[in-house]
């Protein structure tokens, strides 16, 4: 092998790798984000710590996509809870399409910063939900906030934490990432 | 780095036989492996690119001279027979993303790296040509049907108004049919055209040096080029992922960025501006290399700091892949994230400061001459000196998320593309035309295409720092009255830089049909590279015996 043809491996070597590192970083990235909480990501968590006696408001939103037909809200807009304590609460949904829709929801909360702290024990969006025409189901979201949020610099300011989902349709074609 | 070697002039070894033989013209310029003829071919290629993507933007800044939509409908009309309003406004969206895309990676590139980076690198290091010429013969072809996918672009669907940028979920579902295709598809090619380029060059540089060329006496265009390959090779390969990701997405209902199904579009802009940072160093580290020996050769001086001049564009290179996130300041991010992003940003003013107050050094006490070259070299400085200011302003990320989107940042990388890049490619054009083309230039038209170019520019691009912290967003074709003032200014700016324009064509013509022959090395004894030792234009294979660098006199 020449020199040229080593030294022009050893660049496509370089541009291989670089390629692939670009591929690569669709599940680097969710992890990422699932670490650090960027973007608001939240946590799973198993347990809640338990109240620590300080409360903060915790405001529930809701999102449809142009085009699943659902009716989507939370049953309480707002609800002030104990930071560390499990909490729980519903949304409710309404196909109103006029037959079976699959949907996933997505889900991130503001200020972005308290995705660290807000930790999910359990979720309805954790799984893809199929309702039929007509259909209403009450769904709940089991949850509590870290009390390490009290001591972060970022966040010990923050007195309201908005969770918010957006509901898509699952198009049958597509496959998650 | 600038007397290596003219003490070993080449002359004795090239002078005999068949160097001067050349092919036909078919073979010699269709099926070509010679550096010279590529490097010639780029430039053709690069200044047609040129005229488009400089026509395009003067039709915006037409649309642009006052508030109201005047000229957008009927243009589509021309092109299209029928527009609707709504229609015409995306048409304004299609020139910008044309304007933006042509001149990166259509004028600039091609130009910087396709052109002078082949003319003058293998001749600089005293090689007789590139390491693999078939395969530079294949990085300028594939610019062609890149070109052409995308000029064709408008004419097979609505046109492509994503922004350079293509950012997700515009590019993803925002907007469907065949002309993003094109786009994104010519984006490949041209990464592909580059990728090839650049390993050619490094292959090059590493491999190829005459006896006695070590890395530490190559000139600073060299240094300037290697580093630009080795951004190219890091960065493309991102790009093209990013792309390639955007098209299964548009075509094959995969989800990489589409939030329904798990994607995230925010990772498209990571991934874009991974690319996208080093794509600004690798247009405009060429230019740092080409002013350097300008100012060298026009002060009579080695210049000041030879190595910490290489090594400032080795740091600009690599810290440059470290600071994408400053473009995406108001995508959300934490403090911190946002604070790292600000100081290493600013980090780079560093190192290029290195190179300016080095290029200022290199004139301090020297014998300067003006000459058009020179000129345009000190332009070059100037303007992007400017540049860089207002981008210190920009990498705060306070500062940006009031300045974001807005005309300001427009200025800033126009000083710094526009008026850095375009002024380092016609100070180089002026520099080296007498050896490309063995006829001088007329110096007088030369001075004059400086005068209005500079004037023009100026007067186009520094109102909008005005309209920017004033609030003028960008990519609209419309404005409220209150901005009228400064964009009637900006819009007369343009006609005196396109005047300008115009001499440098005339300039071209008539140097090219009846300049003066010119000598080997008309710029005297401060023109040190191994260029200005062979005859202007050089022999069709240069160096068949290779120069030997003296070694006793390191830059």
């Amino acid at each position: 092998m020449t020199r040229n043809l080593r030294t022009a491996l050893l660049g496509s070597a370089f541009v291989v790798f670089m390629g692939g590192l670009g591929f690569a970083s669709v599940p680097l990235y969710r992890m990422f984000c699932e670490v650090t909480g960027l973007n608001g990501t939240t946590q799973r968590g198993v347990a809640a710590p338990g109240g620590t006696g300080k409360s903060i408001r915790v405001a529930f939103d809701s999102n449809t996509a142009p085009g699943l037909g659902w009716e989507f809200k939370p049953e309480q807009r707002v609800e002030t809870i104990d930071i560390g304590a499990r909490d729980m609460a519903f949304y409710v949904a309404t196909n109103n399409a006029g037959k079976p829709v699959t949907g996933s929801a997505t889900f991130n909360v503001t200020p972005v910063t308290a995705g660290k702290y807000f930790a999910k024990i359990q979720c309805f969006c954790f799984n893809q939900q199929t309702l039929k025409p007509g259909e209403t189901v009450r769904m709940p979201v089991i949850y509590y906030v870290d009390p390490a949020i009290l001591t972060d610099p970022d966040t010990k300011d923050i007195r309201e934490i908005t969770l918010s989902y957006t509901f898509y349709p699952v198009d049958s074609g597509k496959t998650a990432s | 780095m600038s007397d290596t070697a003219v003490a070993h002039a080449a002359h004795d070894a090239h002078a005999h036989h068949d160097a001067d033989h050349k092919p036909g013209f078919f073979v010699r310029w269709f099926l070509s492996t010679n550096h010279k003829d590529i490097g010639t071919l780029y430039l053709i290629f690069a200044i047609f690119a040129g005229i488009i993507g400089g026509g395009i933007s003067g039709l915006m800044r037409m649309e642009l001279a006052a508030p109201g939509i005047q000229y957008l409908p009927h243009w589509l009309e021309a092109l299209h027979g029928s527009a609707t309003f709504d229609e015409s406004l995306h048409f304004w969206n299609v020139l910008i993303t044309a304007h933006g895309l042509i001149m990166v990676f259509f004028m600039v590139m091609p130009a910087m790296i396709g052109g002078f980076g082949n003319w003058f690198v293998p001749i600089m290091i005293g090689a007789p040509d590139m390491a693999f010429p078939r395969m530079n013969n294949i990085s300028f072809w594939l610019l062609i049907p890149a070109f052409t996918l995308l000029l064709a672009s408008p004419f097979v669907g609505i046109g492509a108004g994503t922004g350079w940028t293509v950012y997700a979920p515009l590019s993803t579902y925002g907007e469907p049919g065949p002309s993003v295709d094109m786009a994104i598809l010519s984006l490949h090619l041209a990464g592909a055209s580059s990728i090839l380029g650049a390993i050619n060059f490094i292959t090059t540089i590493f491999n190829m040096r005459a006896p006695g060329m070590t890395l530490h006496k190559m000139p600073l265009f060299v240094w300037s080029v290697l580093v630009t390959a080795f951004l190219l090779l890091l960065s493309l390969p991102v790009l093209a992922a990013a792309i390639t990701m955007l098209l299964t997405d548009r075509k094959f209902g995969t989800a990489f960025y589409d939030p329904a199904a798990g994607g995230d579009p925010v990772l498209y802009q990571h991934l874009f501006w991974f690319f996208g940072h080093p794509e600004v160093y690798i247009m405009i580290l060429p230019g740092f290399g080409i002013v350097s020996q300008i100012v060298s050769t026009f002060s009579r001086k080695p210049v000041f700091g030879y190595l910490g001049m290489a090594y400032a564009m080795v740091a600009i290179g690599v810290v440059g892949f470290v600071v994408w996130a400053h473009h995406m300041f108001t995508t959300g991010m934490s403090v911190q994230v946002k604070m790292y992003f600000t100081a290493a940003t600013m980090v780079i003013a560093v190192p290029t400061g290195i190179k300016i107050f080095s290029w200022i050094a290199t004139m301090w006490g020297g014998s300067m001459s003006f000459k058009t070259p020179m000129v345009w070299a000190i332009g070059f400085i100037f303007m992007f000196t400017v540049g860089g200011v207002t981008g210190v302003v920009l990498a705060n990320g306070g500062v940006d998320d009031y300045m974001q989107d807005t005309y300001y940042v427009v200025a800033h990388f126009h000083y710094v593309l526009s008026l850095g890049a375009v002024f380092g490619l016609f100070a180089g054009f002026y520099y080296w035309f007498p050896k490309m083309s063995g006829k001088m230039y007329s110096e007088v038209l030369g001075q004059l295409h400086f005068w209005l170019f500079f004037i023009g520019v100026n007067v186009l691009f520094f109102p909008m720092h005005f309209l920017g912290l004033q609030g003028m967003p960008r990519r609209y074709p419309d404005f409220p009255d209150a901005y009228a003032y400064w964009n009637h200014i900006a819009s007369l700016g343009y006609v005196i830089m396109l005047a300008g324009v115009a001499v440098f064509f005339w300039n071209l013509i008539q140097s090219l049909l009846a300049g003066r022959q010119a000598e080997g090395n008309p710029w005297g004894e401060g023109a040190t590279t191994l260029e200005w030792t062979l005859s202007s234009p050089p022999p069709f294979h240069q160096f068949e015996t290779l120069p030997v660098i003296d070694d006793a006199k390191a830059h």
